[in-house]
């Protein structure tokens, strides 16, 4: 696994393999003038899981509506394969009027997938996330817990080779929270995807990554990289491991500079 | 493959919140019922004084007069009651039909640009507040035949709803929803049938709703106006027991008005449960 420095001060990026997404100079600025991006760089390879923490309104998920193409940036460039991007909303964003099977079909179906495919696919990612035996309930049946792992299964039917995820578990309990992240980290094993995840939670952000990103606020700018060397598989008792609370009180205190 | 995604999601399943009949949903309509039969004998034996009795028969009058009796000739009897009731009922499904495709249609036009949404949103309040009976003249001139005029009456009085509540639900999709299918490079059309008209379906409905017992009330109104020999419409009818005074045909006529029009509307409630409520949740307003 290799870790490579980024920052904005750091652009000249060093990779072993191809990027799957990578942000060059890329700068945000709203009609009303608002500056959310500043100069962002950054590189992501597969097997890589970057996180990207930062205070409220600082651009974190106008870096992913852009490397997903929602949003175009005013400034620098942007790579990334853009018909292989799984993107995980804030909320499950589930159709309430679809089961849990046909919600997981939905992205396969609008890309035209044949119908016995889809279902084969759909029945395999509902398996990955757990979900079997729920294939047939609507999703107000459903608690938030399982609303999101639908919504992962459904971005999974495609295997796409980059996952951008915008603070999927923020609204979810500590718990379940948790429970969710080593279910993540399971997928990102065995799926071998590139990640970038944006959280507000420092404990999410070291469990997961291979690498933290900090960001500032008003310009969003990155100030601090921070390689997280632990191996996978990661299991609980890693959070109460004393290079972890180091680990996050360095993302902390990264966060505390990109603060005043 | 990750072993921690073994744990037993059942425990997060919350109940159905199936509604279960109550002895209170029965008891309620029936206290009401006897109160409101209550308040007639009142009306019609106590409080109006006795050279105005004729204008309102007590309940059981009318039950023998106008329910009880078949038909005696003229227009009198529960048969005529019954053909002209059959006779608005068609021009009230007809026109309701005609209106549900002109006004939905209509709303996915508006749905899909501002400015038309704009342009049109005056002349639907308008339509919907024009007082018909000053309009009459204009339709007659205009239209030949009094099946097309009533027709023109009904869809006059009952777009509004469907209308208003059809835009409203397909453009209640939410930001990321929309977002999902803009990833995915959806089409207008995939966005409209996938999206926004499903969306709008729980909208739809109340819109039906709506509408249908206006259509009702369309093709009532649209008999008094618009009439024509042989077989009349049930507003017609009543229109015929009020000018010759007869008080228990006209209170059966209007009942029987009524209760097509609540027919109507509890068959458009069980449409609505039927195709939404496994993942809609309405509890109130059925």
């Amino acid at each position: 696994m290799q870790y490579h420095a980024v920052s904005n001060t750091e652009s000249d990026i060093m990779t072993l393999q191809p990027a799957a997404l990578s942000f060059h100079e890329v700068s945000m600025v709203f009609p009303d003038g608002t500056r959310a991006l500043e100069n962002v760089s950054l590189s992501i390879s597969p097997g890589e899981f970057v996180t990207v923490v930062g205070p409220s309104g600082c651009g974190k998920s106008t870096l992913l509506r852009i490397a997903s193409n929602l949003e175009t940036a005013t400034g620098g460039s942007c790579n990334i394969d853009r018909d292989s991007i799984g993107y995980v909303f804030q909320d499950a964003t589930l159709m309430p009027w679809r089961t849990v099977r046909r919600n997981v079909e939905l992205i396969a179906e609008l890309h035209g997938v044949p119908k016995a495919e889809r279902l084969e696919r759909a029945a395999r990612a509902i398996e990955l996330v757990g979900l079997n035996g729920f294939e047939d309930k609507y999703p107000r049946q459903l608690s938030g817990g399982m609303r999101m792992r639908a919504s992962l299964a459904r971005s999974l039917v495609m295997q796409p080779k980059v996952f951008l995820f915008d603070e999927p578990f923020g609204a979810l309990d500590e718990i379940t929270r948790e429970r969710l992240n080593d279910e993540l980290m399971g997928l990102f094993q065995s799926q071998g995807f590139a990640g970038l995840f944006i959280t507000h939670s420092i404990a999410e952000a070291v469990y997961m990554s291979t690498k933290v990103l900090v960001m500032s606020a008003r310009p969003g700018a990155i100030t601090a990289a921070i390689d997280i060397p632990f191996g996978f598989p990661r299991t609980h008792d890693l959070r109460y491991r004393p290079e972890f609370g180091e680990l996050c009180a360095q993302v902390s205190h990264a966060l505390r500079g990109a603060h005043s | 493959m990750s072993d921690s995604m073994n744990i037993d999601p059942s425990l997060e399943v919350l109940p159905d919140n199936r509604e279960r009949t109550r002895v209170a949903d029965l008891l309620g309509p029936a206290v009401v019922f006897a109160l409101f039969i209550g308040v007639w004998y009142l009306l019609s034996s106590v409080i109006l004084p006795e050279h105005k009795r004729f204008l309102l028969p007590t309940p059981h009058q009318v039950v023998k007069e106008g329910f009880l009796v078949w038909h005696t000739g003229e227009r009198r009897g529960f048969y005529p009651i019954l053909m002209s009731l059959w006779d608005s009922a068609k021009v009230a499904l007809i026109g309701l039909g005609i209106t549900i495709v002109v006004g939905m249609a209509l709303a996915t036009l508006m749905s899909t640009r501002r400015w038309l949404e704009r342009a049109t949103w005056p002349y639907l309040v308008a339509v919907q507040s024009a007082p018909i009976l000053a309009l009459t003249p204009l339709i007659r001139a205009l239209i030949d035949g009094s099946m097309k005029q009533r027709l023109l009456v009904v869809v006059l009085i009952s777009i509004f709803p469907i209308v208003s509540n059809t835009l409203f639900g397909l453009l209640s999709a939410e930001k990321s929803q929309h977002e999902l299918f803009t990833l995915q490079g959806a089409s207008k059309w995939t966005r409209l049938t996938k999206l926004q008209f499903p969306a709008a379906l729980p909208n739809i409905f109340v819109g039906l709703r709506i509408s249908a017992g206006l259509a009702v009330i369309g093709a009532v109104v649209g008999d008094f106006y618009f009439r024509q020999g042989g077989v009349v419409g049930i507003g017609a009818q009543i229109d015929v027991y009020r000018s010759r005074l007869w008080g228990a045909e006209l209170i059966t006529a209007i009942i029987m008005a009524s209760v097509l029009g609540l027919v109507v509307f509890l068959f458009f409630g069980w449409l609505s449960r039927r195709a939404i409520g496994k993942w809609h949740i309405t509890t109130r307003g059925q």
